[in-house]
């Protein structure tokens, strides 16, 4: 049906992925392609997000490790569901 | 694909290396020549100045790393000649024999007892000559993979990791193989990915030598000088801005430029000429632009690709900057920095093979003399890598 992606998703281990449309607002069915393979799904969007911003594809605890490329790039410092903007205020590095 | 067997028309320098600019540099050997390398790029058209702010009361390896990268630019191949100047005669002519040993004209002047008019006047006779001589020089047909090109990325977003890396990647792993010099650097820019980059060296031996480089670069730097976890420099806030959250969430974009299956044969000091044969040789370098490309042009890389998200605008005086972008709000509003749009990755209208065929078409053209954005613009950063307070 759709043909451009909202979001594209590196790895099928990822738990979230990025927006690469502009203008995406809160309430948006999501159109989102795993990269690797190709593989469709949708999803919903529960807050505007940016384009190049994240979105969890699941629920996350404090303390989970948010996975892209299929590797740990941080742990989740407040809680968060599927649908939300993953970013500075709800991720942090576990280096330095 | 493309045919990447395909060849350019570049200038073959005295020792065999491929150029693909023909510069006349007048360079100042320390900060106080600076003025006098001006007035004499002001005086002699056809020459470029290369102003810096180093040179004075370094020592150790701080001082080995200001001759090797001045000595390095000068003996680019995108370099005809050079002239350099410095403030006492004896580390100028040091920096003079050391570009001497490419074979191509180089001439040193010192202005101390003669003064900045003297000093011009007898360079911008020589500099004059060196135009006369390089202008003469035609290019000649040479294989595309004489031509040593380096890459670093900057102002990341996510998109990078999408579709600029991985379209550079691309790029790599088809002309690596057939005997190009790659180049990749960053060293703290890997961090979250390190494991991943040691996975990709030729062997044990050089991987060992990459995670004793990435530690102590940990152990020396960030943990020595660091007051908090970094997260206001590294990401950037043009990075934050872009989606980009961690280290290690930029570290594993960053790495996708060196491609799927290429290995890394060797790893480098700053602006160290690779000594090992073609392939591609990881540099211990900062990961902000400039310092890296500086670096990268005074180890003989004659052509740089640049993958960005945010718009990095870069350039360099001697090596062209080829930008490469997957952003599609960049591309829009910045396009006139942007080389190659391969913003068609994200859409799903391109796939990353395409990506890196697109960019070898631009590679070719651009050694072929065609300008890139940033020489266009007129960005010629020239930014010296600092190892620590001179004496």
């Amino acid at each position: 049906m759709d043909k451009i992606p909202h979001l594209l998703v590196h790895d099928r281990r990822d738990n979230v992925g990025v927006v690469v449309v502009e203008n995406l607002t809160a309430g948006t069915d999501l159109f989102c392609v795993v990269t690797e393979d190709n593989s469709e799904f949708r999803g919903v969007l529960n807050q505007d997000v940016p384009l190049g911003h994240k979105v969890a594809l699941k629920d996350l605890s404090v303390g989970d490790t948010v996975v892209k490329y299929g590797q740990d790039i941080g742990r989740i410092v407040a809680p968060v569901h599927k649908g939300d903007h993953v970013h500075t205020h709800n991720l942090k590095t576990k280096r330095w | 694909m493309s045919n990447p067997k395909r060849t350019i028309w570049g200038y073959r320098r005295e020792n065999g290396r491929v150029g693909i600019r023909n510069h006349v540099v007048i360079l100042p050997l320390d900060d106080i020549s600076n003025a006098a390398c001006e007035a004499v790029a002001a005086h002699i058209r056809g020459t470029m100045a290369l102003p810096h702010a180093y040179g004075r009361l370094q020592f150790g390896e701080d001082l080995e790393l200001h001759f090797r990268t001045m000595i390095g630019t000068g003996s680019n191949p995108n370099v005809a000649a050079c002239v350099v100047i410095g403030i006492e005669p004896s580390w100028t002519q040091k920096v003079v024999d050391g570009i001497a040993r490419t074979g191509k004209p180089v001439a040193g002047f010192s202005i101390e007892g003669n003064g900045d008019i003297a000093t011009v006047a007898a360079a911008s006779r020589k500099a004059k000559e060196f135009v006369h001589f390089a202008s003469e020089k035609v290019r000649v047909e040479c294989p595309l993979t004489d031509v040593w090109i380096a890459a670093k990325c900057g102002e990341s977003d996510t998109t990078t990791g999408l579709a600029s890396c991985p379209t550079v990647g691309n790029m790599y792993d088809k002309l690596v193989p057939l005997g190009l010099y790659g180049c990749f650097g960053e060293t703290s820019e890997l961090t979250g990915a390190e494991h991943l980059a040691a996975d990709r060296a030729v062997s044990p031996e050089i991987a060992a030598k990459f995670m004793k480089t990435w530690t102590a670069y940990q152990k020396d730097v960030i943990e020595a000088h660091k007051t908090s976890d970094l997260s206001d420099s590294q990401p950037t806030k043009g990075n934050i801005a872009g989606g980009l959250t961690t280290i290690e969430e930029k570290a594993l974009g960053n790495l996708e430029k060196i491609g799927k299956q290429t290995k890394f044969i060797d790893v480098l000091e700053p602006a160290e000429a690779p000594a090992r044969g073609a392939g591609l040789y990881f540099m211990d370098t900062s990961s902000a632009a400039a310092e890296c490309c500086t670096l990268q042009a005074a180890a003989g890389y004659a052509l740089h690709i640049f993958p960005t998200g945010q718009g990095n605008v870069i350039g360099n005086p001697i090596m062209p900057v080829i930008k490469v972008s997957g952003n599609p709000r960049t591309v829009r509003t910045m396009s006139e920095h942007i080389d190659v749009d391969v913003s068609g990755i994200i859409r799903r209208e391109m796939t990353i093979d395409q990506a890196g065929d697109a960019l070898i078409d631009n590679i070719v053209r651009t050694a072929n003399g065609r300008f890139t954005a940033a020489e266009t613009l007129g960005h010629v950063e020239f930014v010296m890598t600092k190892l620590y307070r001179s004496a």
